[in-house]
């Protein structure tokens, strides 16, 4: 990884830089609000940035999708929870489910498979413990512990 | 009391409201051509001031009492801004940029001052009024310009955590000359003050986050009382002190930290937007357009050498950053516009006998780097070859 400036920017928050492997200056500012910027150096005048972009808090979590980060932290926990042929499995609830507007207590995944879903990841904050009457909304993501073949069913029957 | 009788009461909703009706489509007008509206809050006031349309002497109390809160406020935001470790960083790497900011932005405020036959106490006050760049305009034109990522923004930044500070020392002593007496009375006065400040920060710096703890337990119904009423408690205090009650809620302001700091920007802001446009107006409100001629020429004289002492300031504290000569006149450029520090300062001295022509100059040379300061930031980049 290369070497990351850091710069307070008091009353606004904090930039962080670098300098890629073709040579370009990049950088982000990461106000005290959670908005950030992206920052493209100037070459003829290395202190202007010849580009600024502005992100939203949602905006930096499409991005850092984009750049893969997020799913390779995913499956890495994933690997790490298997223990004694217990899993945990990260299940998406994408536009297209059947499960959507749908209950927990509806897809009786307990009785039917012996998968638990320990929490559902709704935007940025957690619900754990969802109650049986939780309803899945589209861009909810299930976290479900279980054996490998009741993941499997429970992953085909909500990403359905 | 606050609303008297039937009539009155309604008669002082009414010449509130249309201010503040007022104030809504400047504030509209400013947003539009991407200013900030103090400027227009400036200008309406002396459009319809004394002798104009709108006569407030059935509400005076209540809107004299409005604008003071609107500084204390405005103060108090000010200080939100900063975290503990900011202002050491900015001690730190901004002593003798600040030095050299008071010496070509102080002093030429002065001597106009005692130049044109003002007391001792004026021209000080006049110094104030040229030496501070106005946080407010600059933070909004750094992000209009998309140059909050420049190279040079941290050195402006940094400059505008120390000129903070230093009025923290300067208001006391300014109000303790104001306030007059023998040399001996006001250098005991001032004493005292600054010492309470050292305190008070010290004390907010040290024991803070306690404070922002305990703030925290309860809502935001909670926290905005709290808040209020503790900055009112502190800068009456303060007062007494001769410390400066503004001082008092800048102190408050800076002693908040983590998320009590964060939860009352958010709370405090609309409140201030409110209260500081009251005082904004009512300030050149009691100024008469008229006395605006005399000191067009002085105010002109002060803009354009106090807006160079700017660029020098700038350009050397960016230089010293290693920044480019771009980058260097983009920083000098942008700490040219003053504003509520300058205005807050001329209302200091409403009581001397200099106060109304300290008023008029003061609002003539706000309007003027107002106008300047943006401008020449922008385009900064053709000032200078690369």
């Amino acid at each position: 990884m290369a070497d990351i400036t850091e710069t307070n920017l008091p009353g606004v928050g904090v930039r962080h830089e670098f300098v890629t492997e073709s040579g370009q200056h990049v950088g982000v500012i990461s106000h005290r609000g959670g908005r950030r910027e992206i920052l493209v150096y100037d070459r003829d005048d290395p202190d202007s940035c010849s580009m600024v972009v502005h992100l939203t808090e949602h905006d930096s979590r499409t991005l850092n999708e984009l750049l893969g980060v997020s799913r390779v932290t995913d499956s890495l926990a994933a690997v790490e929870q298997q223990i004694e042929g217990l899993a945990i499995d990260w299940i998406p609830i994408a536009e297209g489910s059947s499960f959507v507007g749908r209950s927990i207590a509806d897809g009786m995944f307990r009785t039917s498979t012996g998968v638990s879903i320990v929490a559902v990841v709704r935007d940025a904050s957690t619900v754990p413990s969802p109650r049986p009457d939780f309803v899945f909304s589209i861009g909810d993501t299930a976290v479900c512990v279980g054996t490998d073949e009741g993941l499997a069913a429970v992953r085909s029957r909500l990403t359905a | 009391m606050l609303a008297a009788t039937g009539s009155e009461a309604a008669i002082a909703f009414v010449e509130i409201g249309v201010i503040a009706v007022g104030l809504s489509f400047l504030a509209l007008i400013a947003g539009r051509f991407g200013i900030t509206a103090v400027p227009l809050y400036l200008i309406a006031g002396l459009a319809f001031g004394d002798g104009g349309i709108v006569d407030v002497t059935a509400s005076s109390d209540f809107v004299s009492l409005t604008a003071e809160i609107g500084v204390l406020l405005l103060l108090l935001t000010l200080g939100l801004e900063y975290s503990a470790d900011e202002l050491r960083t900015g001690i730190r790497t901004g002593a003798l940029p600040g030095l050299l900011d008071m010496a070509l932005n102080f002093t030429p405020g002065v001597a106009l001052g005692l130049l044109l036959g003002w007391s001792t106490p004026a021209s000080v006050l006049l110094g104030g009024i040229t030496w501070v760049s106005s946080s407010g305009i600059i933070s909004k034109v750094l992000n209009d310009l998309g140059r909050l990522g420049n190279r040079e923004t941290p050195t402006v930044l940094n400059l505008l955590v120390i000129e903070d500070l230093a009025m923290a020392v300067y208001l006391p002593v300014a109000a303790a000359l104001v306030i007059g007496g023998t040399a001996a009375d006001t250098a005991l006065t001032v004493g005292i003050a600054l010492v309470t400040v050292v305190v008070i920060l010290w004390g907010g710096l040290k024991f803070g986050h306690l404070l922002s703890r305990s703030l925290t337990i309860g809502s935001d119904e909670t926290l905005l009382l709290a808040v209020f009423g503790l900055t009112l408690v502190v800068a009456g205090l303060a007062q007494q002190l001769q410390v400066s009650a503004a001082i008092g809620a800048f102190l408050v302001g800076l002693a908040l930290s983590g998320e009590a700091q964060r939860r009352t920007r958010h709370l405090i802001e609309p409140l201030r937007d409110l209260f500081a446009a009251v005082f904004f107006v009512m300030f050149s409100f009691q100024i008469d357009p008229r006395d605006l001629l005399p000191v067009i020429l002085p105010a002109l004289a002060l803009a354009v050498v106090t807006a160079l002492g700017k660029v020098a300031t700038g350009w050397w504290a960016a230089g010293r950053a290693g920044v480019g000569r771009r980058g260097r006149m983009r920083a000098g450029t942008m700490l040219i516009a003053r504003g509520e520090f300058a205005i807050v300062v001329a209302a200091i001295g409403a009581s001397l006998t200099e106060g109304p022509e300290l008023a008029a100059l003061a609002a003539a040379y706000v309007l003027l780097t107002d106008a300047i300061g943006p401008i020449s930031t922008k385009f900064a980049d053709r000032l200078v070859r690369a």
